[in-house]
């Protein structure tokens, strides 16, 4: 279980995150809301990447402030939204140093099998041994996504980890991170600027807007048209295909 | 291969008649001091890149070689006469502050400047330079200054440059540590994710590049653009992963210094060129075709592939 207690971020004058108190529970959660609204930012801090001016973070009993950040880096994984690699390495050795937390030199065979299988789970084996200067966005942002689940934890940050992909790889994604959840009993909560993406595979909602949170629910309760008209301050509508919802804009 | 060839030329070529005293005593030092002094000198170039993610930067370009002569001048003139093992240490403590100093330079420029940081650095250099050569012309000492910062294998003797295993043992202590540093230089966010210890790694790696910078500069001399030429070459081959990139940059770094000296000693046989000019000549010529070569892909090594502290501006 992830819980927020009046955390605040501030960046001078702006309140990215304003006091926000919130418990995340299992399965997929998903972070939604306009630009700017402090989705990054408290995701950040969750991960220990920002350190908030107040307030507190426990991720699975551990308060990631006081927490050793090798220790950390064994329950939770946290990918940020842009990845800019300053040097050259293959995919296959990105990859690789998701082991780097657990010691070792990510070559023993459990190291190894996990690698392997991040490699495999992300359909990056075509690409292993290319450098990532050489590849596509998306199958970059996709190596970084096989890093984050190669460090083997129980809780997963991914801030917007559909930007540059195409619709085949971000529903692959989508439902990779869902099966995870079920299989491997992954904790994971995601920022997501598709909310059709976060009303389809989304266990639970937070809507945050002007650095608080809005609201959380499940995406019945979020969803709706008096909640997204508000939130985006734009008139909304949402439909209903096939079962599912489908947000229009006006 | 091609370094034990080279060693085996670089024992072989020499003035002199080549006898048992000969070879023990002047020969074989000079050959390993060349190696030694090369691979070590080449992986600092490739820590302080990995530590700055900037590759253009190395110890004589950052100001580490100049603090380094600047605290061996003062030194001379306050205690003169001090063995060789006491003046080491004190060119490393200068190089130690002297890449402190840099560094806290390079993290004061902004993401989008990361070019600058090069710049920077010889700016730095060149004012504690300066201010050393100025000193030391004042003091007649230009000489020794000379001695520390150019290369110069020509007087190595038994006995006189052993404390360079030191030197070679500090780039090992590099590669045993290597996967903290390629961390590192996958910056910083990712790094803090990965749960690194930062401040660990970058005290460790500037401790080797001033261990190696002082060693160097008191036993041989430094030799320039190695450490720039030679991990760009081998990042243009291989990639940064610097477990596997260090054993090449070695060698790389072995042949190369072993080349120049070797073309310095037969140009005017029997005169000698300073390695210093061959250096320059080589490893600028090197450089610039690595810059504007054949293979000049976008997003490849030619390009200063980093910021020195990513601050990251976030937007939704
Ligand atoms: N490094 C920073 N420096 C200054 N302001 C920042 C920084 N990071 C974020 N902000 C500001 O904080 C607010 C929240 O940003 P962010 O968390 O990135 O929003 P979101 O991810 O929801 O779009 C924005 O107003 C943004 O401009
Ligand atoms: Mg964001």
């Amino acid at each position: 279980m992830i819980q927020t207690d009046s955390l605040t971020k501030r960046h001078g004058d702006i309140v990215a995150v304003d006091d926000v108190t919130i418990e995340l529970g299992d399965g997929l959660t998903a972070i939604i809301g306009p630009n700017g609204a402090g989705k990054s930012t408290l995701l950040c801090s969750i991960g220990r990447l920002i350190r908030a001016d107040a307030g507190r973070v426990v991720v699975g009993g551990l308060d990631v402030a006081t927490t050793r950040s090798r220790d950390l880096a064994r329950r939770l994984a946290v990918l940020r939204q842009e990845n800019h690699l300053p040097i050259r390495l293959s995919v296959e050795e990105l990859v690789g140093f998701g082991r780097f937390p657990h010691g070792g030199n990510g070559r023993s065979v459990h190291d190894r099998a996990r690698i392997e299988n991040a490699l495999d789970l992300l359909g990056l084996e075509p690409v292993r041994g290319r450098f990532l200067d050489e590849l596509s966005g998306g199958q970059r942002q996709r190596a970084f996504v096989a890093m984050a689940l190669a460090q083997d934890t129980d809780y997963l940050l991914l801030d917007e980890p559909l930007n540059n992909l195409d619709p085949r790889h971000a529903v692959e994604l989508m439902r990779l991170l869902t099966r995870l959840v079920t299989q491997r009993d992954l904790r994971i909560v995601v920022v997501l600027h598709d909310l059709n993406v976060a009303a389809r595979y989304a266990d639970e909602v937070v809507a945050m807007r002007e650095g608080r949170v809005v609201a959380q629910g499940s995406v019945e309760q979020v969803i709706t048209v008096e909640q997204l008209s508000d939130l985006f301050e734009t008139p909304a509508r949402v439909a209903e295909v096939e079962g599912r919802r489908i947000v229009l804009w006006e | 291969m091609l370094v034990t060839a080279l060693a085996t030329a670089s024992v072989l070529v020499g003035v002199a008649e080549l006898d048992r005293f000969v070879l023990l005593a002047s020969r074989l030092p000079r050959t390993a001091a060349l190696v030694l002094t090369g691979a070590a000198m080449a992986v600092t170039g490739l820590i302080m890149q990995l530590l700055t993610r900037n590759r253009f930067v190395e110890p004589t370009t950052t100001g580490a070689g100049d603090a380094a002569s600047f605290v061996l001048l003062m030194l001379l003139l306050t205690t003169p006469g001090l063995p060789l093992a006491g003046k080491a240490a004190v060119a490393t403590l200068g190089a130690l502050v002297g890449v402190f100093g840099f560094l806290a330079l390079a993290r004061r420029i902004p993401v989008r400047s990361s070019v600058l940081v090069p710049v920077i650095g010889i700016m730095y250099g060149g004012v504690i330079g300066a201010v050393t050569t100025f000193i030391a012309y004042r003091t007649e000492l230009l000489q020794e200054l000379l001695s520390w910062s150019v290369g110069d294998f020509s007087g190595i003797l038994r006995g006189r440059y052993e404390m360079l295993y030191l030197a070679a043992a500090a780039a090992l202590v590099a590669w045993v540590a290597a996967d903290r540093f390629t961390v590192a230089a996958l910056g910083e966010d990712t790094a803090r994710g990965l749960g690194l210890d930062s401040r660990g790694v970058l005290l460790l790696g500037v401790t080797i590049v001033a261990v190696v910078t002082g060693i160097v500069s008191v036993t041989t001399g430094l030799v320039p653009f190695l450490g720039l030429v030679v991990p760009n070459l081998v990042s243009r081959m291989i990639g940064d992963h610097m477990r596997r990139a260090v054993p090449l940059v070695a060698l790389l770094g072995a042949a190369l210094v072993l080349g120049c000296d070797l073309i310095g000693r037969l140009v005017r046989f029997p005169f000698e060129i300073p390695i210093s000019i061959v250096m320059g000549i080589v490893g600028g010529v090197t450089f610039l075709w690595l810059l504007l070569g054949p293979a000049s892909q976008p997003g490849r090594a030619s390009r200063p592939a980093a910021r020195p502290v990513p601050v990251g501006r976030r937007r939704g």
